[in-house]
C-alpha cells in the first residue's frame, strides 16, 4: 500500500526539512505531534513520574491522526520485547494477532467511541510472534478545560495460565485430540514433551469453550490493574496541574462551545487532508474542528483558529464576489466549489481550491459545513486524482463520520 | 412453485420494468461497450499476506482506497444526480435496547414500483439475458474496476482500456442506497454469472472488506430466495461507523476435530440472537478463511438452502445465515402485521439495519419488533442443527460438539461420533428447507 500513500499537501509545516520531502515533514510533523502529547499538558516531568509507576501500560492519543501510542512503560516494553521507537506512534492494533478474538477486539473499540472504561481479557502477541492473555484495563483522562479525552490509558496485566483452566479446557484427557490441536510447528516437536505442548495448547489454540471466549483473570489481577490505573491517574492529574491544563477520571461539563465527541474527532483524524468543519447552529458559524494538514497549510496551531469564524483565511486581494458566492451556497444548504486568495499566518498568500459542503447528521438535518482546502500550487497526488475527486472524497468521509456517530451521540455532546 | 409478490427495490437507474435491452450507444456495461472503455482501476495486492495474518505489521491503511476512489466517487455520483434521494437526508436512529438495532426512515426506497413476483423455491436459477441484469447499466453508475494485481503493491489507474480479453469486476453505485457509500461489486460482469457463490468471486469481496481497512465498511450477499432481486452475480457493501447488533452478539466456539488444523479458521456459532448463524473468523490467510466460508455457500445452495452473508470486520469475520422467511412467506405462514411492514429481511436487516418505510413504524420501533421480524427469518434449532451437519460434511469439518453440549444434538444420540453424524446427515439429505412442508 506504500504506493498509494498520499503525499501531504501540508509543505509548510513549523519544522525545517526540505518542502520537497512532503512525506518527510508529515512524518516529521506527527513525531513532533507524539513527543509533545504528554509534554504539552502534563509537563516535563511526566516521563519521569510515569517511569515511577510499576506495570505495563500505554498512553494514545486520540487527538492525533491514527489515535497512536505515545508512551509505553519500561514494564510494557519488558513484557512484549518491543523497543520505545518500535511502538510509539502506532496504533494499539500491532499487538493484535490471529487468535485475538475478534470481537473482544470490538468491544475495546466500542470503549473508545463512548469513551469509557473497560476491562477485558486479551489475547496480544509479542514481537516474536508468541501470544498471551492479559486483562486489558482501559480508561480515559479527561481535559477540564474543554471536556474532551486528552488521553487513553490502558493498562496490562499478564494472565497465567491456572492448572485448573487446563481441566477446564474440556480436553477430556483425549491426548490425540491434545496434539492434534497444536499448532505445527508444536505438533513436529513432539519430543518437547506433554507438558510443553499443554502449555501451548492453551495459549495458542484455546479450543475448549472457556478458554476461547476468554481466560478470565482473577480477582487479584483486576485489583492490580486497577491499582496502576489509578496511580497513573494521579500522577496524570499532579502533572497537569503544572501546566494549568488540567486533566480528570470524569468528564465536566464546559460551556461554550460544544466539543466533538473522540470518537469522532478519532474518525475525522484519520481523513489525512486539509479541512475543517463550522458549526452552523452556533453563532457566527466558527470552526469546531480542523485535521493537522489545514494547520501545516496554514501555519496556524489548532487553539488559534478552534472557535474561530472560518474567514480569517481571507485578505485584501480575495475576491468580495466568490465570498458572497461562499455566503449564499451556505444559505441554500447546497455545496460549492471556487478558487480563491487565501492568506496563511505568516500573511504569504496561496490560491485555494475550496470545496465547501453541508453535512447532516442523523436526523438528516444539517450539522457542519465541511470546508476542504487544496492549494493549488501543491503536487498532485501523484495518482491521477483530481483535486475536486480528492475534495469530495474528504466530504464523504465526513459525512459518513457524522451521521454514524451521531446516532448514538457520544456523551461529548450532551446537548444534541 | 412458490412465489412472493413484493416492490423490488430499484439498484441501477437502467432497471425498468420493460426489461428491453435500449441496445447501445449509450457506454452500458454489455459486450458492446464495456470492452471498448477506458476505466478507473484499482488493483489490490494479489499475494496478500493480508492484515489478517499480521501480527506487528500494521502500516494504517491507507484511506486512499476507501476515502478517495469509493466515497470521492459516490459523493460526486451524487452531486451529479445519479441518486434516487439523498440518503444522508433520511432520518436514522438506534432503537433503544441491549442490541442496538438501528431503524431508517426512507420512505423513497420504493416510490413508483409495483409489487414483483418472485420466485423463492431455487436458489440457483440460469442466468436470463432478457430480464435485467448489470450488463445494461451506463457506465456513469461505474465507480472503478476492482481486480487482483500482481506483485505485492497494489495499483490506482486513472484509466485503463478494458479491450477484448478483459471481463472485469466493477464497483458500482446502487442507487437505492440504504447508507453512504452504498455500492455493488459485480464480479466479471460479462461473463453474466447468475447468482451464486463461487470461491474466486467470494475471495474478491473479502479483498474488497480488506482493501477498504475499516471494520465499518461491510460487505453483504442475498441468495435467491433470500431478497436478492437480481439473478446477476453481485455483493453489496456500505459504510455505517457503528458496530451492528449481529456483530456484538456473543458466539460459542464449535470446537473442530478435523479439516481446519492447517488454516486456523474459527468456526462458532451465533447465541443470544434471533436469527441463527455461523461465524466464520481467524485464517492464517484471507483465502484460508474465503474458501472455506464460499464451500460452505456452496453446499447451502446446492442443497437449495436460501442463505445470507455478512462480510464483517475488514474481512475478518463473516456471518453466514441460512434463512427461511421468503419461504414462509410464500406459504402464508408470516403474519400480516409483520408482512404490513413491508421490510424484507435480507441481509443488512438480518445484522441489525431495519429500513422502514412507514413513518408509523419508524416512529413504533422497538427492540421487541424487530427480533420478531427477525425471528421469522432463521431455521428452527432442529433445522439449523442439521444444515450445519451438511455444511460440516461438505467442507470436511468434524466438530466435537455433542460430546461438550450433548443438549443439543437432541436428533442424534450421545455416543454418536460426530462423522457417524455426518454421515447420518447426508443419508437423509432433504431437498432443502422446502421439503419440509
Amino acid at each position: 500500500m506504500v504506493a498509494l500513500t498520499i503525499p501531504s499537501i501540508g509543505r509548510r509545516a513549523e519544522n525545517t526539512s526540505p518542502p520537497s520531502a512532503a512525506a518527510e515533514v508529515m512524518a516529521g510533523c506527527s513525531l513532533r505531534l507524539i513527543e509533545q502529547s504528554l509534554t504539552a499538558r502534563y509537563s516535563d516531568w511526566i516521563a519521569e513520574a510515569l517511569d515511577e509507576i510499576q506495570g505495563c501500560f500505554l498512553i494514545t492519543d486520540p487527538g492525533i491522526a491514527g489515535h497512536p501510542i505515545v508512551f509505553a512503560s519500561r514494564g510494557f516494553l519488558a513484557m512484549s520485547g518491543y523497543s520505545r521507537e518500535e511502538v510509539l506512534g502506532r496504533n494499539g492494533r500491532m499487538f493484535q494477532g490471529p487468535a485475538t478474538n475478534r470481537r473482544s477486539v470490538l468491544e475495546i473499540r466500542e470503549a473508545i467511541r463512548e469513551e469509557r472504561t473497560l476491562q477485558i481479557s486479551l489475547l496480544n502477541y509479542r514481537k516474536d510472534g508468541t501470544p498471551h492473555w492479559i486483562l486489558f484495563h482501559i480508561f480515559p483522562v479527561f481535559g477540564v478545560d474543554d471536556g474532551r479525552v486528552a488521553h487513553f490509558v490502558a493498562v496490562q496485566v499478564p494472565i497465567p495460565r491456572r492448572s485448573r483452566s487446563l481441566s477446564e479446557a474440556r480436553c477430556g484427557g483425549a491426548r490425540g485430540r491434545l496434539f492434534g490441536a497444536c499448532r505445527n510447528e508444536v505438533r513436529s516437536d513432539c519430543d518437547l514433551g506433554c507438558n510443553l505442548a499443554a502449555d501451548l495448547f492453551v495459549d495458542v489454540d484455546n479450543r475448549g469453550l472457556e478458554a476461547e471466549e476468554s481466560r478470565e483473570a482473577s480477582e487479584q489481577e483486576k485489583e492490580r490493574a486497577s491499582d496502576a490505573a489509578n496511580s497513573i491517574l494521579s500522577a496524570l492529574t499532579h502533572c497537569s496541574k503544572l501546566t494549568g491544563r488540567v486533566v480528570s477520571s470524569k468528564r465536566c461539563r464546559v460551556g461554550g462551545i460544544p466539543t466533538l465527541s473522540s470518537s469522532l474527532i478519532i474518525s475525522l483524524g484519520r481523513i489525512k487532508q486539509s479541512f475543517v468543519l463550522t458549526d452552523p447552529q452556533l453563532p457566527d458559524m466558527p470552526i469546531v474542528y480542523a485535521s493537522d494538514e489545514f494547520l501545516s497549510l496554514t501555519g496556524y496551531s489548532r487553539h488559534e483558529i478552534l472557535g474561530h469564524n472560518y474567514e480569517f483565511l481571507n485578505g485584501p486581494d480575495t475576491e468580495v464576489e466568490v465570498l458572497h458566492q461562499i455566503r449564499q451556497s451556505i444559505r441554500a444548504e447546497c455545496a460549492c466549489t471556487v478558487r480563491l486568495l487565501n492568506y496563511r499566518k505568516d500573511r504569504s498568500s496561496f490560491w485555494n481550491l475550496l470545496h465547501v459542503s453541508p453535512v447532516r447528521n442523523a436526523s438528516g438535518k444539517v450539522a457542519f459545513y465541511v470546508n476542504v482546502q487544496i492549494d493549488e500550487n501543491a503536487k498532485s497526488d501523484g495518482l491521477g486524482l483530481s483535486p475536486h475527486m480528492r475534495q469530495l472524497g474528504v466530504v464523504g468521509a465526513v459525512k459518513v463520520a457524522v451521521r454514524s456517530l451521531s446516532l448514538c451521540a457520544g456523551p461529548s455532546r450532551p446537548s444534541s | 412453485m412458490l412465489t412472493i409478490k413484493r416492490v423490488p427495490t430499484v439498484l441501477s437507474n437502467y432497471q425498468e420494468d420493460s426489461g428491453e435491452s435500449r441496445g447501445c450507444g449509450r457506454n452500458c456495461l454489455g459486450k458492446c461497450c464495456l470492452p471498448v472503455s477506458k476505466l478507473p482501476l484499482y488493483a489490490f495486492k494479489s499475494d496478500a499476506r493480508p492484515e489478517i495474518s499480521s501480527c506487528g505489521v500494521d502500516e494504517p491503511p491507507s484511506d486512499f482506497f476507501l476515502n478517495n476512489l469509493l466515497l470521492g466517487g459516490w459523493e460526486d455520483r451524487m452531486s451529479r444526480g445519479l441518486f434516487r434521494y439523498d440518503v444522508t437526508a433520511c432520518e436514522t436512529k438506534v432503537i433503544p435496547g441491549e442490541y442496538g438495532f438501528v431503524a431508517q426512515l426512507n420512505e423513497g426506497r420504493h416510490l413508483k414500483k409495483r409489487p414483483t413476483e418472485f420466485r423463492v423455491d431455487r436458489v440457483l436459477q440460469p442466468f436470463d439475458p432478457a430480464k435485467f441484469n448489470f450488463t445494461k447499466v451506463g457506465q456513469e453508475e461505474v465507480l472503478f474496476r476492482f481486480e487482483a494485481g500482481e506483485g505485492d503493491k497494489a495499483r490506482f489507474l486513472e484509466s485503463a482500456a478494458v479491450g477484448e480479453a478483459n471481463t472485469p469486476s466493477v464497483v458500482a453505485i446502487n442507487v437505492s442506497p440504504i447508507e453512504y457509500g452504498h455500492v455493488l461489486l459485480i464480479p466479471r460482469v460479462l461473463d453474466c454469472l447468475p447468482q451464486r457463490i463461487d470461491p474466486d468471486s467470494f475471495l474478491l469481496a473479502l479483498h474488497m472488506a480488506a482493501e477498504a481497512g475499516s471494520p465499518y465498511f461491510r460487505l453483504g450477499y442475498n441468495s435467491l430466495g433470500a431478497f436478492a432481486t437480481i439473478n446477476h452475480l453481485h455483493f453489496q457493501a456500505y459504510f455505517l461507523t457503528m458496530p451492528f447488533p449481529v456483530e456484538k452478539a456473543p458466539t460459542q466456539r464449535i470446537p473442530i476435530v478435523k479439516g481446519l488444523s492447517q488454516s486456523k479458521v474459527k468456526v462458532s456459532k451465533l447465541l443470544n440472537y434471533p436469527v441463527r448463524g455461523l461465524v466464520y473468523e481467524g485464517g492464517n490467510t484471507l483465502k484460508d478463511l474465503s474458501d472455506i466460508v464460499a464451500n460452505s455457500c456452496i453446499c447451502l445452495q446446492e442443497n437449495n438452502i436460501p442463505f445470507n452473508v455478512l462480510i464483517s470486520d475488514s474481512g475478518r469475520r463473516i456471518f453466514l445465515f441460512p434463512q427461511c422467511y421468503a419461504e414462509k412467506q410464500a406459504l402464508g405462514e408470516v403474519s400480516q402485521e409483520i408482512l404490513d411492514t413491508q421490510v424484507n429481511p435480507a441481509v443488512w436487516e438480518i445484522s441489525g439495519h431495519m429500513v422502514l418505510k412507514r413513518k408509523k413504524d419508524y416512529d413504533e420501533a422497538s427492540e421487541e419488533y424487530a427480533w420478531r421480524l427477525l425471528a421469522e427469518v432463521s431455521l428452527s434449532e432442529a433445522r439449523f442443527e442439521e444444515v450445519k451437519a451438511y455444511i460440516f460434511e461438505a467442507t470436511g469439518l468434524e466438530s466435537e460438539e455433542e460430546k461438550i453440549e450433548p443438549e443439543e444434538n437432541k436428533g442424534t444420540t450421545p455416543h454418536q461420533s460426530s462423522t457417524t453424524a455426518a454421515a447420518a446427515a447426508a443419508n437423509h439429505f432433504p431437498e432443502g428447507c422446502l421439503v419440509l412442508q
